[in-house]
């Protein structure tokens, strides 16, 4: 099974949500001059969501810095982007961004920290969409 | 020189450039963004499907929407001004006026939603209906009570969250339900700008909860803990009740007691805590999840399965220049 990303902020959401999940997981720096990890295998980055009313701001400065790392890029696999719905539109639309700026598909969304549903639907698919794709990069 | 005690200390001046915590100026730039008045929504183009709801559903309607003005009233005039004092950055303080003042912007709304599609006599009664109504009585008493000064600051911060995440979502339920058919649609769309806007207030002040909480020991987190759960619990007794005052003709109360559930959920999880209710107690009716956030399940994910393809993103608007790979 390849790797997983995630950032969280201070509200924990989302570390609380790969806690649970179980499976080893790298955490991007909560502050965007951090320096970002280098990845070496493939991933799946794990993402909340920021958006303004407009859509704008949706992707957390740490997770554009890590992204904009040309090797992190070329092994992403994957988004799993979460959100409130209370946004409407704009939930989970980090999601969208990275899938069409890194060209990944969106694998799954979800709200704040996740439902038990969405804890075990996100292990299963990552084991069917790791288990159904070659790991070395094209 | 004289010899004079002052009781008041003056405030430094605030600077936004020396932040203590970056989340502060996350969620002013959000606020402030987001910022609407309810002139910017047509609301008279709902006069048509107004009248076209039976007097009762008109009754409920206005009936619904005072119970939330009085809850916006409360938040304004009440809650985030008692959550200046614990403030722990000045910027926290300023991001509170923001949220009051955004209360008193919700506040108003729906007074003009009255002023566009009701009888003046028809409001008045409901405005009555709202001093007497003893379920709507007993939970503004029930945060009013956290609020007092002398309340424990996590307390009132338990009892805000609760407030902006959870006891709204009786009211808001109704013009979801009345968008997912079709109906005062407008009003539906001024309903989303509130709700967009308590989400943010439910996840920041859950969010200061959670870093204050972060200096207490274990046993005095786990009475917060307690206090917490008892709260709800009380607070959702009470929704239960004032829900099937309301809702039972329309036979819609287990419905909208999905809602409740699933709402309490995400304002527990705002605190930082495990979700209270069973998932499949939260099982929302997609009708009213869609009127809640139209056009976000276009996109099918790939896990869920539920479409025949994924999509991978449509056009959306980013700002950021180190976003240029």
């Amino acid at each position: 099974m390849g790797g997983l990303v995630y950032f969280s902020s201070g509200s924990g959401n989302t570390a609380r949500f790969v806690e649970r999940l179980g499976l080893p997981a790298t955490r991007l720096p909560l502050r965007g001059d951090a320096v970002p990890p280098v990845m070496t295998d493939a991933f799946v980055l794990i993402c909340p969501t920021y958006a303004d009313g407009e859509g704008r701001g949706a992707v957390a400065k740490p997770v554009i810095r890590f992204l904009n790392v040309e090797a992190n890029r070329s092994l992403l696999r994957g988004v799993i982007a979460s959100g409130n719905r209370n946004f409407g539109e704009t939930f989970a639309m980090a999601g969208q961004v990275i899938a069409r700026k890194c060209n990944v598909p969106v694998l799954y969304r979800f709200e704040l920290a996740g439902t038990d549903t969405d804890i075990a639907r996100v292990r299963d698919g990552l084991q069917t969409f790791w288990g159904t794709r070659c790991l070395t990069p094209a | 020189m004289k010899d004079i005690t002052h009781t008041r200390p003056v405030p430094r001046a605030i600077n936004w450039n020396r932040l203590q915590d970056d989340k502060d100026l996350e969620i002013w730039n959000r606020l402030t963004a987001n910022f609407w008045l309810p002139e910017k929504v047509p609301l008279s183009n709902d006069i048509q499907s107004w009248s076209q709801l039976t007097e009762d559903e008109q009754t409920l309607t206005i009936r619904v929407f005072t119970g939330l003005t009085l809850l916006d009233t409360i938040q304004n005039t009440v809650g985030a001004p008692a959550l200046m004092p614990d403030a722990q950055t000045p910027h926290e303080e300023a991001v509170l006026t923001n949220i009051a003042f955004m209360e008193a912007v919700h506040a108003r709304s729906y007074s003009s939603v009255f002023s566009t599609l009701c009888q003046t006599a028809q409001v008045d009664e409901a405005f009555r209906w709202s001093v007497e109504n003893e379920h709507l009585q007993a939970k503004s008493r029930l945060i009013l009570d956290e609020y007092d000064a002398t309340s424990d600051p996590l307390r009132k911060k338990i009892a805000s969250v609760f407030l902006e995440s959870f006891l709204f979502y009786s009211g808001f339920y109704l013009p979801m339900h009345w968008s997912s058919r079709a109906r005062l649609t407008n009003t539906a769309d001024l309903i989303r700008l509130i709700i967009r806007d308590e989400a943010i207030h439910g996840y920041y002040i859950g969010y200061k909860f959670q870093r204050a909480q972060e200096r207490l020991t274990e046993g005095e987190r786990a009475e917060l803990k307690e206090f917490a759960f008892g709260l709800i619990f009380d607070l959702y007794d009470i929704e239960a009740r004032y829900t099937e005052q309301l809702y039972d003709p329309l036979g819609l109360s287990e419905d909208v007691k999905a809602f409740l559930h699933y709402n309490a959920n995400k304002a527990l999880q705002n605190l930082g805590f495990e979700a209270l209710f069973p998932e499949e107690a939260c099982r929302v009716n997609p009708a009213i999840m869609a009127a809640l956030s139209p056009g976000s399940d276009e996109n099918h994910d790939f896990f869920s399965g539920s479409g025949s393809s994924y999509v991978i993103g449509k056009t959306v608007a980013t700002e950021d220049d180190d976003w240029d790979f």
